[in-house]
């Protein structure tokens, strides 16, 4: 493996255009003036006002609980989905299946959106309710777009393993479905964590779904931003992805050291070996 | 493994800042909800200094009713997404903050309900200006709660003192690429409208296309559509004329850019708007909701109010308040409360009507023509 | 048990784990689908009517071409090919940009990968609207970009407003879901493939044509799957970095909800997806795979 200049240099570039923008957040985000554009002086007023934002904390803690309850569901429906799937012998349904699954992955958002609000609506009229949305169908929505994507993920590993581990351990006296937790799981992990990851990341910036799903008093973040864009979004916005990005950087940072760990470990009891 | 200490550790370091803040809303047995909707940044919510006036409200009734009140203070960024969102039957709200052409359209479709004076004493602070007017004829369904004037915004240092006159600024081929337009179809043609002395109401088809043409003349040196957007172009010299509402100028003025030298002035004739509280159908506790009402014009909460949104108040207790008046400043006070001879003439004149479907239609076509052009 | 018999019975357990996601899907995806199609064949009065579709197609403006010559276009099929073109455009500059880069980070050691792939991630943990609002500091006349280039006195470049900002902010909104689709490929590509290839002689260039591109193609068309169709419905971006120049179908269908043209709304969304749906089954039949089966 050869890293030539060049490949250092596109790396380096593409990671730069990933950035920039971040960095503009960052920076902003100690500025002293309201503005977003015009830097005067560094200042952590806009730390201090984030604190302080009682609805902007709270509508970060909606979109958190949002997004982990949105990624479990879908990852574990959307694991035994693709399960199932990998096992349909009828084409007819496994092509049916693919399509409906691609759906919510090519329809525009605005039309998820308003499509199930529609719906939503109709039975909330049907039942009488006063309000027919709520955080359980926000819940619902975000499940229902995230799940083609945790298909996604997982499937191809499924595809990928070896048909034999399963019937090997049921062959060593395993049910079916302890030697699904025992001899794929581990195998699709790689997978399924990826899956639940890009669900997390989906559910949490999220827009325009979550604005025609939403009921009373459930704020998520992303729709708290929008909605401050009629006077001014302030740099108390920057500050908390500022926040946000450092916490990411920290998992990071735990997960490598982490991983040196394990490495290390592996690397002394090659040795002994 | 790893990955899922990892995550573990990250919900947990944010979920112990969101805790820092924010109240869980749970539903108590003897606490009572108010939904509340209104523009965002539209109230004192407690930044910078100023009053949680939805705090020191839910404070306040539990001191003077004994219950606890939890309200539920959603926001919207534009009159049809609320309309909308009212319309389709998705959700209730007890108290509910449009404006004037929208009320209009609600009190025709009976979405509003009339609203008990009884239960609202503070009402007598409003002034008379802001009675009778053609929204709400009889003041059975609202109450003022701001309003406010559209006028232009220049950057002086690089627009000349003498073009800035009228609305002919906003077409002024000297000052190519460095004007801004409302990026809504009812302002944009409303600018061409009062340029051209139109009835910004007309339902003659002649007189839109007419605004159309000056729209389109207006075109190749528009800077930029926007609408929130006009704050970071103004404030960092990026354009520099565009047309906005009296208060926004002010928070303009105190973030520009050292190379900015922002001024204000109205053209005429302009549009008048006014922003009134009201009580939708779907509403569920209509009796806290006109306790809320009659807080919000109580002098504190009003005052708090008209100092964060930087917008005119119609109440009494706020404009005659010499503590605010100090606040304000002399410039603010002059251009937030200029001297008219009769507010509700010029308001009933030019101010925004509920335009009917057919009209709508035409201007939401016409929009799209100028936009895809 | 024979064998036989083991394997269906763990392929019927398998089977049985997919009734969940079925009755989901037939409840949160189909359904839907159904109220789209039920708005966008009726009227404000709930009659059975076609208009709305005629109505998308048969629209028209008279648009005066850069050369001042009137033209009559028909409206939505004008903003439908537009929003296309851009979608296209930043597709393909997603692709160029994020096959090398992926192709990069699935040859680094095991670590930087993790890492590596993380940080191309981390951009899209930061919501959106404010990343697009960074862009417009960035890329306005006096933002930072031209302040630098002042400082090195170079001329100052006019970005914003352009097409050219709007595909910057799309390509960097979806640069990530093109990158993980392509690196999860590549990465689980068999060495020892690329390493016969060049024990039979096989130039670097080579390889990477007959070994690498050919294997990573699912990988390929997952992000393009991933790109391609969000981007024609984007709105905000065109509305932010396009200075509201560029009106896209997305401002098309959100425009048509909040004049309360529910239904017209509902016709250009149900037209968008026949569009699609069309277009996904001609891909499944062209590539002779399943959108998913190669996957990630």
């Amino acid at each position: 493996m050869r890293t030539s200049m060049f490949s250092r240099l596109w790396t380096v570039i593409i990671f730069i255009y990933l950035f920039a923008p971040i960095a503009i957040l960052i920076v902003f985000s100690f500025n002293a003036a309201k503005s977003l554009s015009v830097f005067s002086a560094p200042s952590l007023k806009w730390y201090r006002e984030l604190f302080r934002d009682d609805v902007t904390l709270a509508s970060l803690k909606n979109t958190l609980l949002l997004a982990v309850s949105a990624s479990i569901v879908s990852t574990v429906m959307g694991t035994a989905a693709a399960v199932g799937i990998n096992k349909l012998r009828r084409r007819w349904l496994a092509a049916a299946l693919d399509t409906v699954t691609n759906i919510p992955m090519v329809n525009p958002d605005i039309i998820t959106g308003i499509s199930l609000m529609l719906m939503f609506v109709f039975v909330g009229r049907l039942f009488g309710l006063a309000t027919s949305l709520s955080f359980w169908t926000m819940l619902l929505a975000h499940i229902t777009f995230c799940l083609p994507y945790v298909i996604l993920q997982v499937l191809p590993k499924l595809r990928q393993m070896d048909p034999a581990l399963p019937e090997a351990a049921m062959d060593l006296g395993c049910t079916p479905l302890r030697a699904f937790f025992k001899a794929e799981l581990p195998e699709i992990m790689p997978g399924v964590i990826t899956g639940m990851i890009m669900a997390f990341t989906l559910s949490l910036d999220d827009f325009v779904i979550s604005y025609f799903t939403q009921g009373n008093g459930f704020q998520t973040l992303p729709i708290r931003i929008y909605n401050m864009t009629k006077k001014t979004v302030t740099p108390k916005m920057y500050a908390l992805a500022t926040i946000i990005f450092f916490v990411i950087l920290t998992l990071l940072l735990i997960t490598n050291l982490i991983g040196d760990e394990d490495g290390a470990k592996r690397r002394r009891s090659k040795k002994r070996v | 493994m790893k990955k899922i200490v990892s995550v573990t550790v990250a919900l947990c370091l944010i979920f112990s800042l969101a805790a820092c803040g924010g109240s869980s809303g749970a539903a108590d047995a003897k606490r009572l909800t108010l939904n509340v909707y209104n523009w965002g940044e539209y109230i004192s919510d407690g930044s910078e200094d100023s009053m949680n006036v939805i705090k020191e409200f839910e404070a306040w009734y539990q001191e003077n009713y004994g219950t606890a009140v939890h309200v539920n203070y959603d926001t919207y960024a534009s009159n049809e997404d609320m309309y909308a969102k009212l319309k389709s039957g998705a959700v209730s709200y007890d108290v509910v903050i449009p404006s004037d052409y929208m009320i209009a359209r609600m009190v025709d479709e009976d979405m509003l309900l009339p609203l008990n004076w009884e239960n609202i004493p503070n009402s007598e602070y409003i002034s008379d200006d802001f009675r009778s007017l053609y929204y709400d004829p009889d003041d059975v369904y609202s109450i003022p709660y701001t309003y406010g004037i559209v006028g232009i915004i220049y950057d002086a240092n690089v627009v000349d003192e003498e073009d800035a006159v009228g609305w002919d600024l906003m077409w002024n081929p000297k000052y190519a690429g460095n004007i801004l337009q409302f990026n809504n179809p009812r302002d944009a043609f409303g600018t061409a409208m009062y340029k051209r002395g139109i009835d910004v109401n007309t339902t003659d088809p002649a007189d839109w296309q007419a605004a159309l043409d000056e729209l389109t003349a207006q075109r190749p040196i528009i800077k930029s559509w926007v609408m929130d957007e006009i704050y970071n172009l103004m404030e960092s010299g990026e354009a520099a004329i565009g047309a906005y509402y009296a208060g926004d100028y002010f928070i303009m003025l105190d973030a520009q850019a050292d190379s900015v030298d922002l001024r204000f002035y109205y053209p005429e004739p302009t549009n008048y708007f006014v922003d009134a509280m009201c009580i939708p159908s779907s509403c569920q506790n209509k009796e806290l909701a006109e306790a809320f009402i009659n807080y919000m014009l109580s002098e504190e909460p009003a005052i708090a109010n008209a100092e964060y949104i930087y917008y005119a108040s119609p109440n009494r207790l706020v404009y005659e308040s010499e503590d605010y008046i100090e606040e304000m400043g002399e410039e603010a006070m002059e251009i937030l409360y200029p001297d008219l001879e009769s507010f509700q003439d010029a308001y009933n004149t030019y101010a925004y009507r509920n335009l009917d479907r057919e009209t709508l239609d035409l201007l939401s076509t016409l929009w799209e023509t100028l936009k895809v052009s | 048990m024979n064998r036989k018999a083991r394997g269906d019975s763990i392929a019927a357990v398998q089977r049985a784990a997919l009734a969940p996601y079925t009755v989901w899907a037939v409840v949160f995806i189909v359904v839907p689908l159904f109220f789209i199609a039920y708005y966008a064949f009726t009227d404000d009065s709930f009659r059975f009517t076609t208009a709305n579709i005629v109505r998308f197609f048969t629209t028209t403006s008279e648009v005066v071409t850069e050369k001042g010559i009137p033209r009559e276009v028909r409206t939505y099929l004008l903003i439908f090919a537009r929003s296309l073109k851009l979608a296209v455009i930043s597709t393909i500059l997603c692709l160029l940009l994020g096959y090398p880069f992926a192709y990069l980070i699935s040859r680094a050691g095991a670590r930087a990968q993790k890492t590596m792939i993380t940080l191309v991630m981390v951009p899209m943990w930061m919501n959106f609207l404010i990343r697009t609002y960074a862009w417009m500091t960035l890329l306005q006349d006096t933002g930072l970009i031209n302040s630098f280039l002042g400082m090195l006195h170079l001329p100052a470049l006019h970005m914003i407003g352009t097409e050219g900002a709007v595909v910057v902010g799309m390509v960097y909104d979806y640069l990530p879901y093109m990158i993980l689709p392509i690196y999860s490929v590549m990465a689980k590509m068999d060495e020892k493939l690329i390493e016969a290839a060049h024990d039979l002689g096989c130039s670097s260039s080579g390889v990477l044509r007959r070994v690498v591109v050919p294997l990573s193609m699912p990988g390929v068309v997952s992000g393009i799957t991933m790109v391609l169709v969000p981007s024609i419905s984007t709105f905000y971006i065109s509305q932010k970095l396009g200075n509201g120049k560029f009106y896209l179908i997305g401002d098309a269908i959100e425009s048509q909800y909040t004049a309360n043209n529910l239904h017209f709304a509902a016709a250009i969304a149900f037209i968008f997806m026949i569009v699609l749906l069309a277009a996904m089954a001609l891909m499944r039949k062209l590539t002779g795979r399943r959108v998913y089966e190669g996957g990630m």
